[in-house]
């Protein structure tokens, strides 16, 4: 592989790991409040549908990527309901939105356009564009580092940076924050975030609302920004890879960024045959890059390399009294 | 929140999920600009109006049938085990390897044989997951989701550069042996008589119900079982009791995987006759559905896969005949799911309401 491929293939893998990103950080926040969250693919495919759709009727992204947030929340909430309000079981309500999501886009698609289950093509503002980055034609003429930042860094649509931002984001309210800590703390141990007086409902429902909020981005990034609208299971399990990317990440926002980046790379690798013939000088079957992330994951669960521990609380419903 | 009567909590409850998720179907296709009637009544002419429809049904029920208990068997020992569809393909595999090794003479012959294969390779899949969640504590939900990408890959993988015979364009492996051919409903005497037309329904359907019978003996009838059950409602208890958890998980496990898996001699070895990509066509999920729906007993995963074969031969003819987009099963399976898997204390709830309103009535 020579270095403009190389420099091709990071392009690329930055992009394929945006969407995985945005919901890894998604699932982080709702699992470290303990609500285990299989949506994540669910929510997804929800928003993309809302962001193209409505992105498509009025031919703004802006209000697209609202509609597409609102519409992730809306799923957040009802996952909120049945697994903090009644106590239900966390995962099969998950299991139950991803199928509701499957079933709605493409009923909501098709009443609306009649296209299939898909939304019309996205131009111009209907569409997130790519933005370049100051300075980019100056630094890009540096040899070796140059590319990298003029291709690799610039030239993406303003959700890549907004996911990329998210991190140290993510790191800080975690970490630096009143709302970080008692996040943390109810994940792991909900009573003693009671004893203090605050509320572990309202706690998890914030938890689960910002779930929303970054699985509404990514849902959008896909159907706005990757692609130019909403085609029927689009996410293709990437709400799984990102869930896969949460475990690698050991619930850790730096971790998930590497993780993602990782299986971003793996994706675009998929997506370039003739580079991994020419790199290996054989064949690797694309299956196999397919279930790389989740080999991985596999073996990380299964704590060969280093143990991924969940927190404490995850999965189970708080009960004030008895 | 006080106690249910036993049998609104078994028969109730799942009517009353299943009224729900109805009446919301019925207004989203309502505000989709559909009419719901005509839903319904596609939906009844096309699974249930014929024989020809019904021999669809019974097709769909015999598959979500096994996967059904496939679930139910892994929920009585705690385990939620959503590789089902993986199992399946895997199991499709292991039907398509015993029917294209050997010429067969004869179904009745090749029929054990691929149970057996279908058998072994669901559970071969499930094993690892148990392995790991029974010796190293990792979430059995997890891994089983990583399987099913991971058997959708092999297989994939498998179809395009080993299975699939020189000269063939599309990913599928060769055509089974003619003797290796299940008789359809339509090729048993007797039942020729209301079956009049070839049918995908076949005999696999009695080894669903016989199935479902050696799952009600399995859990309620042997020390097995009972451990089992023991272990699912309380592990700490079970241990107490002398009660291994890695042999329960592991044996659960497999008894699960194995069920999955059977599912294969329905629709590979029965209906498509060469194993094909995606093979299980989302029945694995279908089970969870179905187990929930059916309480984790036989009996209703029988009458609940019943529903959903309905459902699913209905929602395709919907699809054919009306301008509703067959993606409404989907929407039908996720709300059955939601209301009796996640928000059944919800329902019970509303059941519960109602009951004290009586209880004050009677006094």
């Amino acid at each position: 592989m020579d270095y403009s491929t190389l420099i091709q293939v990071l392009d690329s893998s930055l992009r394929m790991a945006t969407p995985l990103l945005l919901a890894c950080l998604a699932g982080l926040f709702s699992e470290r409040s303990g609500i285990f969250d299989i949506g994540l693919e669910g929510k997804m495919l929800i928003a993309g549908m809302a962001s193209g759709a409505v992105a498509a009727l009025t031919g703004s992204v802006w209000i697209g990527l609202l509609a597409g947030i609102g519409a992730s929340i809306l799923f957040s909430l009802i996952h909120g309901l049945a697994s903090i309000t009644f106590r239900g079981n966390q995962l099969i309500s998950g299991v139950a939105l991803n199928f509701l999501a499957s079933g709605m886009t493409v009923l909501i698609a098709q009443a609306l356009f009649h296209q299939g289950g898909r939304t019309p093509p996205l131009s111009g503002a209907a569409r997130f564009n790519a933005i370049d980055l100051p300075l980019a034609d100056t630094i890009g003429a540096v040899p070796l580092i140059g590319p990298l930042y003029a291709e690799v860094l610039s030239g993406h649509s303003a959700l890549v940076y907004v996911a990329l931002l998210a991190v140290p984001a993510t790191w800080w309210a975690l970490y630096r924050t009143r709302f970080g800590l008692r996040l943390r703390a109810v994940g792991e141990n909900p009573e003693s975030v009671d004893t203090a007086g605050i509320s572990v409902i309202r706690l998890r429902y914030s938890a689960v609302i910002i779930t929303g909020v970054l699985c509404g981005l990514a849902g959008a990034y896909m159907a706005t920004g990757l692609q130019a609208g909403f085609g029927r299971e689009m996410t293709a399990g990437r709400g799984y890879i990102a869930l896969a990317a949460l475990i690698f990440a050991k619930w850790r926002p730096w971790y998930a960024l590497w993780a993602t980046l990782l299986f971003g790379f793996l994706q675009a690798l998929a997506l370039r045959p003739d580079v991994i013939e020419g790199t290996f000088g054989m064949a690797v079957p694309v299956s196999f890059l397919d279930a790389l992330p989740y080999i991985l994951t596999v073996i990380v669960l299964a704590g060969f390399v280093g143990k991924a521990i969940p927190p404490r609380a995850g999965g189970q419903p708080y009960v004030k009294e008895r | 929140m006080e106690k249910l009567p036993a049998w609104a909590d078994i028969v109730l409850v799942p009517l009353i999920s299943l009224l729900l998720a109805a009446v919301i179907s019925a207004i989203v296709i309502l505000a989709i600009g559909q009419d719901p009637w005509e839903a319904v009544s596609v939906m009844v002419q096309g699974a249930l109006g014929s024989s020809y429809g019904w021999g669809y049904t019974l097709y769909y029920t015999t598959s979500f049938i096994f996967t059904g208990l496939a679930v139910t068997v892994a929920f009585h020992a705690s385990q939620f085990n959503i590789g089902g569809e993986g199992q399946a393909q895997l199991g499709g595999l292991g039907v398509a390897l015993v029917c294209l090794s050997v010429p067969w003479p004869h179904w009745a012959l090749a029929l054990p044989a691929a149970m057996i294969g279908a058998a072994l390779f669901g559970a071969a899949w499930a094993a690892i997951p148990a392995y790991l969640q029974a010796k190293r504590g990792s979430h059995i939900v997890i891994t089983t989701i990583m399987f099913n990408y991971i058997a959708s890959a092999l297989i994939v993988y498998l179809l395009v550069e080993v299975l699939r015979p020189a000269g063939q364009m599309d990913p599928a492996s060769a055509r089974f042996p003619a003797g290796a051919a299940l008789p359809t409903l339509h090729d048993i005497p007797g039942l020729n008589l209301i079956f009049t037309r070839k049918v995908p329904a076949n005999i696999t359907f009695f080894v669903a119900v016989a199935a479902c019978f050696g799952v009600w003996l399995l859990l309620w009838r042997t020390r097995l079982g009972y451990e089992i059950r023991a272990f699912g409602k309380s592990e700490r208890a079970a241990i107490y009791a002398g009660i291994s958890p890695v042999k329960v998980i592991m044996v659960s496990m497999l008894i699960s995987g194995g069920l999955a898996g059977l599912m294969a001699i329905n629709n590979v070895m029965g209906e498509a006759e060469r194993l094909l990509q995606n093979s299980a066509e989302g029945a694995g999920f279908i089970g969870i559905a179905v187990a929930l729906m059916g309480r984790n007993h036989p009996f209703g995963v029988f009458l609940a896969a019943l529903l959903f074969g309905f459902l699913y031969q209905g929602g395709a003819e919907m699809g054919l005949w009306t301008s509703i987009p067959i993606e409404l099963r989907l929407l039908l399976q996720g709300l059955v799911i939601l209301f009796t898997g996640a928000l059944d204390n919800m329902v019970r709830m509303m059941l519960g309401v109602f009951f004290r309103a009586k209880a004050k009535g009677a006094a």
